[in-house]
C-alpha cells in the first residue's frame, strides 16, 4: 500500500517585509493560511514547490509545510508553523495583530 | 569612551553604501537570495519566523546616553517600539522591513555604531564584562583591549571566511561576569611581577557540544595580545573542521587535537607572526586607552542615601539588590531590571530606552552598558543620587528589584521569533517569573541563575545555568530539559541533566519542584542553591523531580 501522503501547502517569507506568505491556488502569495492553496497529491505539490522557489524576488525561503485540511481551511500539524501563522506569543505582533 | 577615527567613520560610511546597493540590487531581482544571504549576515541582517531581525553590535556592552537615545529612535522609526537585549551585549530589532535596513544602518553611524559582523562565520562582537572600569575588584579596565580586539578583527582580510563564527569575551577581574570559560577565546587582564598580560583561554562554547575553555597560556605579555590571538585564530582556520559545521567551532579543535598540540601550533605560528607586529597595535592600544579615561567622580555626603535607605523599605529592597560596590566607595554599580515579573526578558520600550539615556546624561558619566544578563549598568552612579533614580526608574517600570534572582532569568527569543528554535522560551520565563512573585519567595530563595535556551544552540546560556533550561521539539510536541549545577562564573561548570525532560504545562512546577528542595535541604539562608547542590549533588533534586520512577524502581528492588 502506498503511504498516505499529509496534505501541504507552499510557505516562505515574503522578500520585503519578511512576513510569512502561503501560496494561493491562482498563484498569488497570501498573507493567510485560511487562503492557501492546499496539495493533496505528492507530485503536484513538488512541482508547486520548484515553481514558487524560482519567484525569487517575491519570496524566500520556500518549503512545504504540512496542514489538516478542515471546514475552516487548512490547520497547521505542527506549533512552529501555528507561531508562523499567528505571531509571538509575548507581543501582540504578527498577523495575529493585523487581524490575519 | 571611544571615539570614532575619521577612518572608522569612513569605513562604516562606505560598508553602509555598499550594503545599500546590494539590498536595492536583491530587490530588483539581481541577486537571488542565495548570493545575497552572506552580505546580510555580514551587516547583521536574519530573516526569522516571523521577519527580518537586525543585530545592532554594541561594542564590549558600552553605550553613551545619545546612542542609547538613538537605539530608542531606531525602535520607533523603524520596528515597533522596542528592541531586546541579548546575552552578547547586543540589541535586536525584530520587525524592519528590508528596504529599511540601509536608513537604519545610516542613523546607526551618526551615533558611530554599526552591525558589522555580528552575524556569518566571522570573529563577532567582542564581549567585555559589564562592570568594566568601574568594579571594585577590576585590574584594568578591559575594554581599551577590547576595542583593540574590534578594529584587529573588523574586516581581518584571513578572518572573514571561517569554519565558523568565533567569540572572545575579555574581563579584567578575578570574579569572572562575562562568561569568558563560555567563549571560543577567553583573556582574563593579571598581573605578573608588575608587568600586566593575559591568561588566555581557548575553546569554550555551548551549543550542542558544550565545553569549558582550558588555559593555552597563563601570562601572555600584553605586547603580544594580537599576535597570539592572531597565531590561534590562524591555526583554527587551517585545521577546524570545515567538513561539518557541527565540528567546526575551535571547542572541537582543540577536543580533538588536544591543548598541549594547540598551544604547540600556536606556538609555532605566533614566531612567525609576531615580528609583523612593529608596535604600532600598541600605540594604538596607547591612544584608545586614553580615551577611556575614569570619569571624574564627585566627592560629596552619602547622606541622602542612608536617609532613603532607613526610611524607605522599598528603595532598601532594590538597593540591596540591584547595587553592585564601585571602586570609589562614594559611588556605586547600578543594575536596572529589564525582568519586570511577567516581561520578556531583555526587552526595553523607546520610552525606557530614553528614560535610562536620560539617567545615564544626569547621574552616570554618560555611560550604560549592556549586560550579558540582559539587563543595563549605570557603572558610575554616586550614592546621594539614588533615590532620584529609584524614583524615576519607578515611574517607568524599570525599578524592579530582582537582579541575581530566581525572576532575573536568561532567555532567549526562542520560537517566538528565532527561525532555528525548537521551542518557545520567552513564555516560560515569563511564568516562571510570575509564578516566584506571586509566591513572594524570590528574596528568601536569594542567588539563582536560571537560564532558558530554546534550542540546543544555547543562546540562553542554560549549560551554565544554576538551573538551566532547554526547550526542544519531542515528537510535535514543546519539551522542556533541565540541567542543575551549571555556572557561569570563575568556577564555571557545565549543568548536569536532571532527567527526562518536562512538557510545556508542567516546567514551571518542575522548576518550582527544585526550589523547595533547595529551600527544604539548605543549611540555612546563607547557603545558596549553587552551594547545596555542590554539596548533596543530584539526588534529593532529581528524588523530588521524579517521585513515582524512584518508588516504582524500590519496587522492583
Amino acid at each position: 500500500m502506498p503511504r498516505t501522503f499529509t496534505p501541504k501547502v507552499v510557505t516562505a517569507n515574503a522578500l520585503i517585509e519578511g512576513d510569512v506568505i502561503y501560496l494561493a491556488a491562482d498563484d498569488s502569495w497570501t498573507r493567510e493560511l485560511r487562503n492557501a492553496d492546499v496539495l493533496t497529491d505528492e507530485a503536484v505539490a513538488q512541482i508547486r514547490l520548484i515553481e514558487a522557489s524560482s519567484r525569487v524576488s517575491e519570496a524566500v525561503g520556500v518549503y512545504l509545510a504540512d496542514v489538516t485540511p478542515t471546514s475552516d481551511g487548512p490547520q497547521p500539524k505542527h506549533f512552529r508553523e501555528d507561531f508562523r501563522r499567528k505571531g509571538p506569543s509575548n507581543h501582540f505582533h504578527g498577523k495575529q495583530a493585523s487581524g490575519l | 569612551m571611544y571615539r570614532y577615527s575619521d577612518f572608522d567613520a569612513a569605513f562604516v560610511a562606505e560598508r553602509n553604501r555598499q550594503f545599500r546597493q546590494q539590498v536595492e540590487r536583491r530587490i530588483d531581482g539581481s541577486l537571488t537570495e542565495d548570493e545575497f544571504k552572506p552580505l546580510r549576515l555580514m551587516n547583521g541582517l536574519y530573516l526569522q519566523l516571523h521577519a527580518y531581525m537586525l543585530r545592532v553590535a554594541v561594542p564590549y556592552g558600552t553605550l553613551s546616553a545619545p546612542q542609547m537615545r538613538q537605539l530608542a529612535y531606531l525602535a520607533e522609526k523603524w520596528d515597533k517600539g522596542y528592541g531586546h537585549f541579548t546575552t552578547r551585549q547586543n540589541i535586536q530589532y525584530n520587525w524592519p522591513e528590508l528596504r529599511d535596513i540601509p536608513d537604519m544602518l545610516d542613523a546607526l553611524g551618526e551615533v558611530q555604531m554599526h552591525a558589522i559582523q555580528t552575524s556569518g562565520n566571522t570573529i563577532r562582537n567582542v564581549t567585555a564584562d559589564h562592570f568594566a572600569g568601574a568594579a571594585a575588584d577590576e585590574i584594568a579596565d578591559p575594554r581599551p583591549v577590547a576595542e583593540l580586539i574590534r578594529q584587529w578583527s573588523t574586516d581581518h582580510p584571513e578572518f572573514q571566511s571561517m569554519p565558523r563564527k568565533f567569540k572572545i569575551a575579555v574581563t579584567g577581574s578575578a570574579h569572572d561576569r562575562a562568561v569568558i570559560r563560555a567563549h571560543d577565546i577567553g583573556l582574563r587582564i593579571v598581573e605578573r611581577g608588575g608587568a600586566r598580560g593575559f591568561e588566555v583561554l581557548v575553546g569554550g562554547g555551548l551549543g550542542r557540544t558544550p565545553m569549558i575553555g582550558k588555559v593555552i597560556t597563563d601570562f601572555l605579555p600584553g605586547a603580544d595580545l594580537l599576535p597570539y590571538l592572531e597565531a590561534i585564530v590562524s591555526v583554527w582556520n587551517l585545521i577546524g573542521r570545515r567538513d561539518n559545521k557541527y565540528k567546526a567551532r575551535i571547542k572541537i579543535t582543540v577536543h580533538e587535537h588536544g591543548i598541549d598540540e594547540i598551544r604547540r601550533l600556536v606556538d609555532a605560528r605566533f614566531a612567525e607572526l609576531r615580528p609583523a607586529f612593529s608596535g604600532v597595535d600598541q600605540q594604538m592600544l596607547a591612544d584608545i586607552e586614553a580615551q577611556f579615561a575614569p570619569p571624574a567622580l564627585r566627592d560629596a555626603s552619602v547622606a541622602p542615601y542612608q536617609t532613603a535607605y532607613d526610611s524607605d523599605p522599598v528603595f532598601r529592597s532594590w538597593a540591596d539588590t540591584n547595587l553592585t560596590a564601585h571602586r570609589d566607595p562614594q559611588h556605586v554599580i547600578v543594575e536596572i531590571s529589564l525582568k519586570a515579573h511577567g516581561a520578556t526578558p531583555g526587552d526595553a520600550s523607546a520610552e525606557q530606552m530614553r528614560v535610562m539615556a536620560d539617567l545615564a546624561e544626569r547621574f552616570g558619566h554618560n555611560e550604560l552598558r549592556v549586560s550579558h544578563e540582559q539587563n543595563i549598568v549605570l557603572p558610575h552612579v554616586h550614592k546621594s543620587d539614588l533615590p532620584q533614580i529609584h524614583a524615576i526608574l519607578r515611574q517607568h517600570g524599570l525599578a524592579t528589584a530582582n537582579i541575581g534572582l530566581i525572576s532575573d532569568i536568561i532567555a532567549c527569543p526562542g520560537m517566538d521569533y528565532c527561525a532555528l528554535a525548537t521551542a518557545r522560551s520567552i513564555p516560560i520565563a515569563q511564568e516562571i517569573a510570575t509564578r516566584f512573585d506571586d509566591l513572594k519567595l524570590e528574596h528568601e530563595i536569594g542567588d539563582l541563575k536560571i537560564k532558558i535556551s530554546g534550542c540546543i544552540n544555547a543562546c540562553g546560556h542554560h549549560h551554565v545555568g544554576h538551573i538551566g533550561i532547554l526547550g526542544l521539539d519531542r515528537a510535535g510536541v514543546e519539551n522542556y530539559q533541565i540541567t542543575l549545577g551549571g555556572d557561569h562564573t570563575e568556577t564555571a561548570a557545565l549543568g548536569a541533566r536532571t532527567g527526562p525532560g518536562f512538557p510545556a504545562e508542567e516546567i514551571v512546577g518542575a522548576v518550582e519542584t527544585i526550589v523547595n528542595t533547595y529551600l527544604d535541604i539548605r543549611l540555612g539562608r546563607d547557603e545558596t542553591f549553587i552551594e547545596t547542590f555542590r554539596r548533596t549533588g543530584m539526588d534529593p533534586f532529581k528524588a523530588a523531580l521524579y517521585p513515582a520512577k524512584e518508588e516504582r524502581q524500590a519496587d522492583a528492588a
